[in-house]
């Protein structure tokens, strides 16, 4: 019977997962100011979100999601710039939680592939073409 | 073109797929730290969780002698098996606070007589905000802070019974 209910307790955890605590004020609630609300959500659309980290703040239905956008939206109103919000997430958790991360060294193979990739083919349609003239 | 060169997009294929059944056999590290390991605590300033506890602000954290804020809530499970591990640190003399997210003042004071009170204050984070601002990313969390106000290390989840040592270590460090 312990065992039985242990074993319970331990399917039944993951709903203690959230709190009982409504969502907070700005979560799920439109800034009044229409311009402020377009900027809040143009940057919740960027902001990933930390504990479903596929989504965005604005996508997720996680409770700390709803947090993020409490304090995006309160920050928005309060006249702050959206991008000065954006670098103060960047600073405590990394380039990480941005979905438009900066071009770092890393990345440069990436952005320089398709350009090498188009150089390629066209090499080769040059040296194609070349051939069949002198055929 | 010649022979083997026909076989090099069959031979990228098998490196790509290879790179793919690496990375799902490795999933990696998905743990998101705080990057302000080495920089003062944010400014903040919370209420009280419960009546008859100090509220708990930065200003508390920087007393010139290392301390550890607990990031935990009535709510989070993983938090009680926490508890136990934290009433011994508390024992071989760690100074702790903590911040509750999203709690009652009733479920807290129920929390902590259920599962034992090793903090000197706790501080009220109703929106997650301090939390935010430590860049932390859940419960429980821990953070050592130096007698200055520095952090020092984050430790992200509960600290298990054999990270007791680490967690003295790394308090220990912080002198």
């Amino acid at each position: 019977m312990r065992l039985l209910a242990a074993i319970l307790l331990l399917l039944a955890a993951p709903a203690l997962a959230d709190s009982n605590m409504p969502p907070a004020y700005w979560a799920n609630r439109q800034l009044p100011d229409v311009r402020q609300e377009a900027a809040a959500t143009r940057l919740m659309f960027e902001i990933r979100c930390l504990v479903c980290q596929g989504q965005s703040v604005a996508d997720s239905d996680a409770e700390i999601a709803g947090d993020m956008r409490h304090l995006i939206r309160s920050r928005v109103a309060a006249g702050e710039k959206p991008a000065a919000i954006r670098s103060w997430l960047v600073e405590r958790y990394g380039n990480w939680i941005s979905y438009t991360p900066p071009a770092e060294p890393i990345g440069w193979p990436l952005w320089a592939a398709p350009f090498l990739l188009l150089a390629a083919g066209l090499v080769l349609i040059r040296k194609r073409i070349a051939r069949r003239r002198a055929s | 073109m010649s022979r083997a060169l026909r076989f090099l997009p069959l031979a990228v294929l098998a490196v790509i797929l290879g790179a793919m059944v690496w990375r799902l056999a490795n999933p990696g590290d998905s743990v998101i730290r705080s990057k302000l390991e080495g920089k003062p605590i944010p400014a903040f300033a919370l209420p009280a969780a419960l009546p008859g506890k100090p509220a708990l602000s930065s200003a508390n954290l920087a007393t010139g002698q290392p301390r550890l804020l607990n990031i935990f809530a009535s709510w989070c499970v993983p938090c009680i098996g926490e508890a136990p591990v934290l009433d011994q640190l508390k024992h071989r003399g760690v100074q702790i606070d903590a911040i509750a997210i999203r709690d009652r003042p009733a479920d807290v004071a129920q929390f902590l007589a259920r599962h034992g009170d090793p903090y000197q204050r706790i501080g009220a984070d109703m929106d997650s905000r301090v939390q935010l601002a430590l860049g932390s990313s859940g419960v429980p969390e821990s953070f050592v802070i130096d007698g200055r106000g520095i952090i020092r290390y984050q430790h992200v989840g509960p600290i298990e019974h054999d990270q007791i040592r680490l967690i003295l270590a790394e308090l220990e460090k912080a002198e």
